[in-house]
């Protein structure tokens, strides 16, 4: 681990963010989080993945300083997030699956209260209010009364009360929730603005949602990390399973004579196609991509097609989370 | 404190525009006003200051009654709409979110309770009326809501059901007004006991009287401290659970 504990305070890496490390949290008998380690770099946008009660609600709510972890440590910017909690939640904006909105006030002086209330100075509340307002197009609903609003608004004023004090940190719990088509891809847009200026960890069930936003995905089932990495770490991970498709022209017979001689295929499967050519799939867990090209060109066929089946984002869920209730 | 300040000015301002703030207002206004002409002014005629007496003691009853309703939400309504996360995840202590909740709720109980000063004005036209007696009335009442409040704060502090904290405070601030009669009938010195927890009573008493006792301020100021403390540590335990 990267990290040494001295006092409240840690020592870590140059661009760590956010450091968890052996993570617990109960709730009576029920176990919601146990012993969940990960680290996040500042700048990343990364993506909370799992089932409806997996944990990533506990988990965020603790990263959110609203809960306090029953074992383990927890560190926003080498500040532990028990010990130092007031100081890390001005580090933070959080935004709940439900928008946390006080439906009686216009947009303007909700955003102004909460500008101030994570202690922004008041000479530069106007200033950040009208510029959040501007990033989630919400300068046009600034005098309205929340309670006027639709979700998807609501939700916008969400994320913009969780950026108006710009802080380091943003926390999305399930941030499409609830949303129509059309507002998703809006609601998508504005979280991909928030990279790069912010280090942002999004939750949800949506595996699409989470691969078209983050940067790298956490998967969790059942309160433990069962995975983490880039969407093609996850997918194409060596000593995996994986899919070659080719489209060859040629006799069926030349082809199962190109592949009697090679080693590393685990199964294969070819079908015949209306255009005269044969379809293959081939079975392997390593990569053998050049060696089967060659193989099949110097059997004597054409090779018209070739690539690398990826595992599906899916597929790679399920059976991450799939292993892990194999396991109890 | 710049916190408690910005949380207490939303608070006050929500209950205000709300159209709870509105019946309870309607209704304490026009309880109070009824209560005085009809039992304050009623039965003959009466010396300035025993009306009033009778005023500040009929006051201090709609008050701690109304008290109630006013602190029901203060922290229950934040739980079951969902936007305590706002407050609970800002760099705000404990403490400043249960001060500002709470001054909040003060603010609107003191105007309520001084639009009510229209009433000792109209003993002027017909009589005699000590401003020293109407400050002391009024403190008095103040105290004693605040008391209230602050216990209000507390129950709301422990559940998210609005109708569960209205129950949980009169069923520890009906106790602390009916410790009175246990002080009366109790032995020593159970009996002092009761009569000094006793609420309103002999704390109260002077005060309408237009009497202004150390020991009936700190009385008050002790309720409220303790309750509201015992809201902090509420609150900060449900972060555990």
């Amino acid at each position: 681990m990267c990290l040494t504990r001295t006092g409240c305070s840690f020592s870590l890496r140059p661009g760590t963010m956010i450091v968890a490390n052996d993570l617990q949290k109960s709730f009576g008998d029920v176990c919601a989080l146990d012993g969940v380690s990960f680290e996040i770099g500042k700048g990343e946008c990364v993506g909370l993945l799992g089932l409806n009660g997996a944990g990533k609600t506990t988990l965020l709510r603790i990263l959110g300083c609203l809960l306090t972890p029953t074992a383990g440590t927890m560190t926003v910017e080498g500040r532990d997030i028990s010990g130092a909690a007031n100081y890390v939640r001005g580090l933070i904006g959080f935004l709940p699956e439900d928008p946390p909105l006080y439906s009686e006030m216009k947009v303007g002086a909700f955003l102004s209260f909460a500008a101030m209330i994570r202690g922004i100075p008041r000479t530069d509340v106007g200033g950040r209010v009208q510029d959040t307002a501007r990033r989630c197009q919400l300068d046009k609903m600034i005098d309205e009364r929340i309670e006027t609003l639709s979700y998807g608004y609501r939700k916008r004023v969400g994320i913009a009360q969780a950026i108006v004090h710009n802080p380091p940190l943003v926390i999305l719990d399930e941030p499409i929730a609830g949303l129509d088509p059309a507002q998703i891809v809006e609601m998508r847009e504005l979280v991909r603005g928030l990279r790069g200026q912010h280090t942002v960890v999004i939750s949800s069930h949506i595996l699409t949602e989470i691969s078209q936003t983050c940067d790298r995905i956490l998967v969790m089932q059942r309160g433990k990390m069962v995975g983490s990495g880039t969407e093609e770490e996850l997918t194409g991970g060596m000593g995996k399973e994986q899919r070659l498709a080719a489209v060859v022209r040629g006799e069926r017979q030349a082809v199962e004579k190109a592949l009697a001689g090679m080693s590393g295929i685990s199964s294969v499967a070819i079908e015949d196609r209306a255009d005269g050519a044969l379809d293959l799939s081939i079975g392997t867990s390593e990569d053998i991509r050049a060696a089967l090209s060659r193989a099949l060109v110097q059997g004597g066929l054409d090779l018209i097609e070739f690539e690398r089946k990826k595992d599906q984002l899916e597929a790679t869920f399920l059976r991450l989370t799939g292993d892990k209730e194999g396991e109890r | 404190m710049k916190s408690v300040y910005l949380i207490a000015r939303r608070e006050a301002l929500s209950i205000l525009r709300s159209p709870q703030g509105f019946i309870i207002a309607a209704l304490y206004l026009a309880l109070v006003g009824l209560d005085f002409n009809l039992r304050v002014l009623g039965g003959g005629a009466k010396y300035s200051a025993d009306v009033l007496t009778g005023f500040f003691h009929e006051l201090s009853g709609f008050t701690m009654f109304f008290s109630v309703f006013i602190s029901m939400g203060l922290i229950a309504k934040e739980r079951e709409t969902g936007t305590f996360p706002l407050l609970l995840s800002s760099p705000v202590k404990d403490f400043e979110i249960i001060l500002g909740k709470f001054f909040g709720a003060y603010l609107f109980l003191m105007l309520l309770t001084l639009v009510t000063v229209y009433m000792p004005l109209l003993v002027m036209v017909n009589g005699k009326v000590s401003w020293g007696h109407v400050c002391a009335g009024y403190l008095g009442v103040l105290l004693l809501g605040s008391a209230v409040l602050a216990i209000g704060t507390f129950c709301s502090s422990m559940t998210r059901s609005q109708i569960v904290a209205v129950f949980l405070t009169l069923g520890i601030g009906m106790p602390l007004v009916l410790f009175w009669l246990l002080g009366r009938f109790a032995d020593k010195p159970l009996n002092d006991i009761f009569a000094y927890l006793a609420i309103h009573n002999i704390h109260f008493a002077p005060f309408k009287a237009g009497k202004v006792h150390l020991r009936d301020i700190v009385y008050y100021f002790s309720v409220t401290a303790f309750f509201l403390f015992a809201a902090t540590r509420t609150l900060e335990s449900r972060r555990w659970r």
